[in-house]
């Protein structure tokens, strides 16, 4: 036993040192999603691909099975193992992650997260993509979920995970919205229910939502896994008169629920930018093209000009995109 | 002349069986079926990717699981002598939580790690309780004690992480002779409680008492006071565990561990230890946790997806008590 690990420590060194070598040639990217079979990071990954090839660099996406506040970090060791240049990660938690985003960091890895921050700890992290100013997702979901109903009855938030920094932000801005914004007093939040971005798990809390309040008017879910089961158990129970359905969503999985009616409209981004911008970005920073300070500006193909804001983060799209029934059909993620 | 009294090794009679020859005692067993998994594993692993064979990187990812195993050590005792324990990773959670809200509320250190550990003792003994003086069986008593302490680490830590403080972060990062800490506490405790296990008449009453609890004692075994030890033993092990891995994640959440429970009864079966008790050895557990290791590291630097790791896991599995039960049928100890 003791042989064989040392035997496998030279040959380790050796294949290592020459591992080494490759890894100065093209730039090696990886994406951490926050789990695997879950649709939107397609999107995300579409981006990376295709900018990886425009601008020559090697790229992989990995996930972890769950999205569980621990559960990327082996697979951030495993990268950081792999001697990659980039790590680009949706974080499952905003300060788990901390240690191991650090031990990547002195390496000279460059840490960016792509598609949410780590809230609180941004500190751990080079910088952030995101889609657009999170700030505002919050009260636009807020506003179309009140246009949808009325501006009036009970209505309930299905989120991702408890600890998602992403979902976290725009819910804490919703409620802030809710409260004190006067358009929306007659609105009345009641719940505030998780579905760990699993299929089954949303479809159960959405049934348990429909359950304990017999008179909740609409539901906001701002995750595509929770809104495609919302609309879904709607569509099944045919009262899509009685709650109305909104949320994040993406247009693949929402267009038979927009075509029939069942829910009226919903908003995202273009998680494809996401992807491009990251790897161009990350591209840059490396080359030495582009600095990461606050107030720098670089240009990326079909998405114009980029500003680095405050904390280092980036939106890729100014707005958020509005899907109704008249223009789903002009996306096609 | 009869074939029997010929032989020279035949001394209990003429019905007798052979007694088997000393090179079948030590090899047909099950912990050599784990011993050669695992230079399987290795060998598999390492030409999956190259950057798997490099030692230190091995012991960091066996620090991620580390206080899994840990736990599986006492657990392996606590199955060999008749029982089972599902709930030390909701114990480890318990603990974890109890500890981090006392030393955030003041608490100084050193108390608060006391309140963690008779938490985790105390875990221990309201399991011991159930299955001892209630009789009722051990494996229907975890199942709920594990829900029980789970729900109330969640009552405890709501849905937040409860932060450690600095200089308490980072005991996996600490090297001893090149080897991180956590991996020596797992080193040092399997070399203490195999040598319980195999060379004291506590450790040979265990096995007693699993073979057959009657028997033990009506032979004026202490099963009882026995079974009582085990379940004190690994409650405060877990509390331990619990701390060690609030350490190194820098912060509690009621989920810590979670599944953990699956992972260490994982760890005991692929050892080769008998299910309804009676035979096991620490060898087997201490060879199944780097068997384990090995498998997921390997498996996530060669970046393959969750889903074939979880297949392949379950494989190991199957075939592990296949091989352990054939083994065991066939031969007597």
């Amino acid at each position: 036993m003791l042989k064989k690990t040392l035997a496998g420590l030279a040959l380790g060194l050796g294949l290592t040192m020459a591992a080494g070598a490759y890894a100065q040639d093209p730039l090696s990217i990886v994406y951490i999603g926050k789990n695997t079979g879950n649709p939107y990071f397609d999107s995300i990954n579409g981006g990376f691909v295709d900018a990886c090839k425009e601008i020559g660099c090697e790229y992989e996406f990995v996930a972890p099975a769950t999205a569980e506040a621990t559960s990327q970090i082996p697979f951030i060791e495993a990268q950081i193992q792999r001697g990659v240049d980039v790590i680009a990660i949706a974080p499952n938690s905003p300060d788990a992650l901390n240690q191991v985003l650090d031990s990547a960091r002195s390496q000279g890895i460059l840490v960016l997260t792509v598609n949410g921050d780590l809230v609180g700890n941004e500190s751990h992290r080079d910088a952030t993509i995101l889609p657009v100013d999170f700030t505002k997702t919050g009260p636009n979901q807020v506003e179309l979920m009140g246009s949808m109903i009325n501006y009036e009855g009970e209505i309930a938030i299905l989120s991702a995970t408890t600890e998602a920094p992403d979902q976290n932000t725009w819910i804490a801005a919703m409620k802030d919205s809710l409260a004190n914004d006067p358009k929306y007093a007659n609105m009345n939040l009641v719940a505030t229910v998780y579905g760990d971005d699993q299929p089954e798990k949303s479809t159960a809390e959405m049934e348990a939502l429909l359950a304990n309040y017999p008179d909740l008017k609409g539901v906001i879910a701002p995750t595509t896994v929770g809104v495609a089961a919302a609309a879904q158990v709607v569509q099944s129970r045919g009262i899509a008169d009685q709650v109305k359905v909104t949320g994040l969503g993406l247009p693949s999985e929402m267009r038979d629920f927009i075509k029939d009616g069942t829910v009226s409209a919903f908003q995202l981004w273009s998680p494809y930018n996401e992807g491009v911008l990251a790897a161009y970005f990350a591209k840059g920073v490396k080359d030495g093209t582009i600095k990461n300070e606050v107030g720098q500006t670089f240009e990326v193909p079909n998405l114009g000009t980029i500003t680095i804001d405050e904390n280092n983060a980036m939106n890729t799209q100014a707005e958020l995109t509005t899907f109704t029934p008249e223009n789903i059909d002009e996306f096609d993620f | 002349m009869s074939a029997a009294d010929t032989s020279p090794q035949n001394v209990a009679g003429r019905e007798s069986a052979p007694p088997r020859p000393l090179w079948h005692v030590i090899l047909v067993r099950p912990e050599t079926m784990t011993l050669l998994l695992l230079i399987l594993a290795v060998i598999v692993a390492s030409q999956l990717s190259p950057y798997f064979l490099d030692i230190s990187y091995i012991l960091r990812s066996f620090t991620l699981s580390a206080e899994f195993a840990i736990v599986a050590l006492v657990l392996t005792m606590v199955i060999i002598a008749g029982e089972i324990d599902l709930s030390p990773a909701a114990n480890m959670a318990l603990s974890a939580c109890l500890f981090a809200y006392a030393q955030a509320a003041g608490v100084p250190m050193p108390l608060a790690i006391g309140i963690g550990l008779l938490a985790g003792l105390a875990m221990g003994a309201f399991n011991a309780l159930m299955v001892i003086t209630l009789q009722l069986p051990s494996i229907i008593v975890t199942i709920g004690t594990l829900t029980l302490y789970r729900g109330l680490a969640q009552v405890i830590a709501g849905d937040k992480s409860i932060r450690v403080p600095e200089w308490f972060i980072g005991i996996d990062r600490v090297l001893v002779f090149g080897i991180p800490v956590p991996v020596l506490v797992f080193v040092i405790c399997s070399l203490v409680l195999g040598l319980v296990l195999a060379g004291t008449i506590f450790g040979r009453q265990i096995y007693q008492i699993g073979t057959n609890e009657t028997a033990a004692r009506h032979a004026g075994i202490r099963s009882r006071r026995i079974k009582l030890a085990l379940f004190l033993l690994i409650g405060i092990v877990s509390a331990i565990a619990g701390m060690m891995t609030a350490s190194r994640l820098g912060s509690v959440r009621y989920d810590l561990g979670l599944g953990g429970e699956l992972q260490m009864v994982l760890m005991a079966m692929l050892g080769g230890t008998y299910i309804f008790g009676g035979r096991g050895t620490i060898l087997g557990t201490f060879l199944a946790a780097w068997l384990l290791v090995v498998v997921s590291t390997g498996m996530t630097v060669a970046n393959l997806l969750p889903a074939i790791q979880l297949t392949v896991l379950g494989v190991l599995l199957i075939v592990a008590i296949i091989a352990t039960n054939f083994i065991y049928s066939r031969t007597q100890r």
